[in-house]
């Protein structure tokens, strides 16, 4: 059992001076599942890359069951039986399942005969036990059947070390389970599972041993039996975690959003949301639970009025503002933090000044006969950098220079500058360290102690439940019910999720 | 029967018409599948007639002009790979620079040539037994040679691209070159290898011009053939059997531009002679209104040059 299948000793990998791996050190036995721990930026990824052949390692070793390696490509690592699911699945939309699993493999026929190869591949998932139809494209699939995919492509090359990064970020709770225990069926028949994660529940769930890295170094390794949660929070952290959030309940009676049978088509020209109604009230943060691609994102569309809406009626402090123009949204008081905070949330290229007055640079104390008041907009965001804690290089820097919790931070920072009446967040803490995640949780319960109504929409149910006065489950374009956190369990919630259980609107 | 023999004679004058471009399509099609839009048709189009013309001229060898053709559009392909994969420049203006280059130099180059006629060009080889068959046998199988290299193409193209394991490897990496990287297939290689088939195509475009459908030298001969191939390429939704029907359709309204003049029909020849260009631009106009079916067959990667270390 303790049989050493992987060691790499003493790697360092820098990106422009940026130190993302130091001297790290790992050891992996084989048939286990050992997690690999840290905070975001703290160097996993980076280091499994260079496993796989990805990134060149600037110094240090490979050892691979005995045997000194060096991996110039993804193919090598591969053929040493080294195989990785990335984060941002690696897959060919337009190409099928068994298209996707076939990829690249030198031992299929030259001229492919489709109907054979579907059958293999079909034969060959079932066979561990991961269902899916080997004829779908990948557009078509759920999230979770496309990380089977991925899972399939690594075991039909036959890898024996199989890497997982974040492998449950975007999965529903049951997903999780199903994942997690063919996890296990592998590892039971020798295969090695590394999984990368910054979870602990998870953790102390699956792993069987456990390497924390913390700033690009590895600080510790320990068994899981050996070790608490907390013990493993505080190693992780460097530092002690805040306790659990103080809340309070200030919840009006009052709405400030309230949407009636919300009909919108997706990109694809699909219906995405088919009739949907929810209101939001003063003074609460109201939960949005769902699987994503279930009309989360057509959704804070049509509240921020950049998707046109087909029927239904939108409301914003009682005024009818449906199919009103984003400008006339802004001004009856919405704020929107969009799901994509690099791409639709923040101009990448432009300074923290020039992103906090994109909304607000026509104001009189911001701008005079078309010029900017710089030394004005300068003053304001070295204030608002300080009171928002974002570590910035100066505000005249850009913001692509600034790490995701602190662009977060920033785009929180303008959003709720005006005081909103509705702010919209979509997930919100996606890809943010445990520290970010604690910033931006604080000032959502802020603002809602201030009387703003928020639409927190999220796929992190501990997050919701730790959140949210309301949690609506969203499921195919509707809301299939609404529950208050604690009279409903995580397994109640996952199950309205994929369209089951009962309806318990309360 | 007049109508008949008018309408063998326009629907063969339509695939003459249509050959140059339907090469330059196929080879865009393939760049393009592999994630990397050329914009350098046009110009090495140019290159490849005047080097093919000036080839045979001397060398009096229609074999050697084709072997100079395909070498000189393989320089050009080489050069825009590396500049657009290697060293990851924007390939667009790399495109437009090349055609800009293409122009130029082949108008410079070409100068001593205009005028000139060459001993050696692409005769029609009437296929024996099938050019018998009446109507058909004429428009299909009255051709030169480089015709019915076309006509194995298409089909050839269509089953590489769907139906062997190259074609995969290209479909992926024209899709998202990071899953195929991850899969050890050799991103550059593959962009590399099918930019200067392309290039080659579009070089035996050129040639087939300066050689085969006006044998001479003139300058700026493709005449904007080579936007058009690119143009049919998204109109085909980068399907080779999909371009060979719209080169058919070019070639055919090109045609007719020449069919009335020579019939006295009282249309301007010079609005006879802008149609092809004019339905391009109604074909790119429909497409882009309808740009949910173009967008959603269209190469995810095109235009993105692959930096495996990028973070």
């Amino acid at each position: 059992m303790n049989e050493l299948i992987l060691e790499m000793r003493g790697i360092t990998k820098s990106f422009f001076g940026v130190l993302a791996n130091d001297n790290v050190n790992l050891m992996v036995n084989r048939g286990e599942i050992h997690a690999l721990l840290g905070e975001n930026g703290a160097g996993k990824t980076t280091l499994m890359n260079i496993l796989t052949g990805l990134y060149k390692p600037d110094s240090g070793e490979i050892v691979i069951s005995g045997k000194k390696v060096t991996f110039a490509s993804p193919r090598d690592a591969i053929k040493s039986g080294i195989g990785m699911v990335h984060q941002n699945f690696r897959l060919v939309d337009s190409l099928t399942v068994s298209e996707n699993v076939i990829l690249g493999l030198n031992d299929i026929h030259r001229f492919l005969n489709i109907q054979e190869i579907h059958e293999a591949i079909g034969n060959f998932s079932k066979k561990y036990g991961l269902n899916i139809d080997p004829k779908a494209e990948i557009w078509q699939l759920s999230v979770g059947e496309r990380q089977r995919v991925e899972i399939l492509k690594m075991l039909y090359r036959k890898v024996g070390l199989l890497i997982l990064d974040e492998p449950t970020a975007v999965l529903t709770p049951q997903e999780v389970v199903d994942l997690f225990s063919s996890l296990r069926n592998m590892a039971q028949e020798g295969k090695t599972v590394i999984i990368i994660t910054h979870k602990l529940n998870e953790v102390m769930e699956i792993a069987d041993r456990i390497t924390v890295l913390r700033g690009g170094k590895s600080v510790a390794t320990m068994l899981k039996k050996d070790i608490t949660r907390q013990e493993l929070a505080r190693i992780m952290v460097g530092r002690e975690i805040p306790k659990v959030l103080s809340r309070r309940c200030v919840m009006s009676e009052e709405n400030v959003l309230e949407l009636t049978g919300i009909k919108a088509l997706n990109d694809r020209g699909m219906e995405a949301l088919s009739g949907l109604s929810v209101c939001v009230r003063k003074g609460e943060i109201l939960g949005i639970a769902g699987v994503a691609g279930n009309g989360q994102k057509e959704l804070v569309e049509v509240i921020a009025g950049l998707r046109p809406t087909l029927a239904g009626s939108m409301k914003i402090n009682g005024k009818n503002l449906t199919n009103c123009k984003p400008g006339d949204i802004i001004n009856a008081g919405v704020a929107i933090v969009p799901e994509d905070r690099v791409g639709m949330g923040l101009a990448q290229n432009f300074n923290v000044i020039e992103n906090l007055i994109v909304k607000t640079y026509r104001d009189s104390e911001n701008s005079r006969r078309g010029f900017l008041n710089w030394k004005h907009l300068r003053k304001n965001a070295e204030k608002i950098v300080k009171d928002f804690d974002i570590k910035t290089a100066g505000v005249f820097s850009p913001v692509k220079l600034m790490s995701g919790g602190n662009q977060q931070k920033l785009l929180f920072a303008r959003e709720t500058s005006k005081k909103p009446s509705l702010l919209v967040a979509a997930y919100p803490c996606r890809g943010l360290d445990l520290g970010a995640t604690h910033a931006v949780h604080q000032i959502l319960l802020s603002q809602k102690e201030q009387g703003t109504g928020i639409l927190l929409i999220s796929e992190d149910l501990d997050e919701l439940l730790n959140l949210a006065d309301r949690i609506a489950v969203i499921y195919e374009g509707k809301i299939t019910g609404i529950v208050v956190p604690g009279k409903a369990s995580i397994e109640q919630i996952g199950l309205m999720m994929c369209g089951g259980g009962k309806e318990c609107i309360s | 029967m007049e109508m008949v023999t008018l309408l063998t004679a326009t629907l063969h004058a339509a695939i003459i018409s249509a050959t140059p471009i339907l090469y330059a399509a196929l080879g865009e099609i393939f760049a393009e599948r592999s994630g990397v839009l050329n914009l350098g048709v046009e110009g090495i189009m140019l290159v490849g007639a005047a080097t093919g013309f000036y080839t045979a001229v001397n060398s009096q060898s229609l074999l050697l002009g084709i072997l100079a053709t395909v070498a000189v559009s393989l320089l050009f392909g080489l050069i825009f790979s590396f500049i657009t994969i290697t060293l990851r420049a924007s390939q667009v203006v790399t495109g437009l620079v090349l055609t800009i280059f293409g122009t130029g130099l082949s108008a410079f180059l070409g100068k001593s040539m205009i005028g000139q006629a060459s001993p050696v060009i692409f005769h029609k080889i009437p296929v024996p037994v099938l050019s018998k068959i009446p109507i058909l046998g004429h428009v299909l199988f009255n051709h030169d040679m480089l015709v019915y290299v076309l006509y194995l193409l298409v089909p050839l193209s269509w089953f590489v691209i769907y139906r062997t394991r190259e074609g995969l490897n290209l479909r992926a990496v024209g899709e998202n070159p990071a899953a195929a990287d991850a899969l050890g297939i050799n991103v550059f290689a593959v962009r590399y290898f099918y930019v200067c088939l392309g290039s080659m195509f579009a070089g035996l475009a050129g040639a087939y011009l300066s050689l085969a459908y006006a044998p001479s030298w003139l300058e700026n001969m493709s005449a904007g053939r080579g936007w058009i191939a690119i143009v049919l390429v998204i109109f085909a939704t980068w399907n080779p059997v999909r371009a060979a029907l719209g080169a058919l359709i070019f070639g055919g309204v090109d045609v007719l531009g020449f069919k009335f003049q020579a019939r006295g029909i009282g249309i301007s020849p010079y609005f006879m002679r802008m149609l092809p260009y004019l339905i391009t631009i109604i074909v790119l106009i429909i497409i882009t209104a309808r740009s949910q079916m173009a967008k959603n067959l269209m190469p995810k990667a095109l235009t993105i040059p692959y930096d495996r270390e990028e973070r």
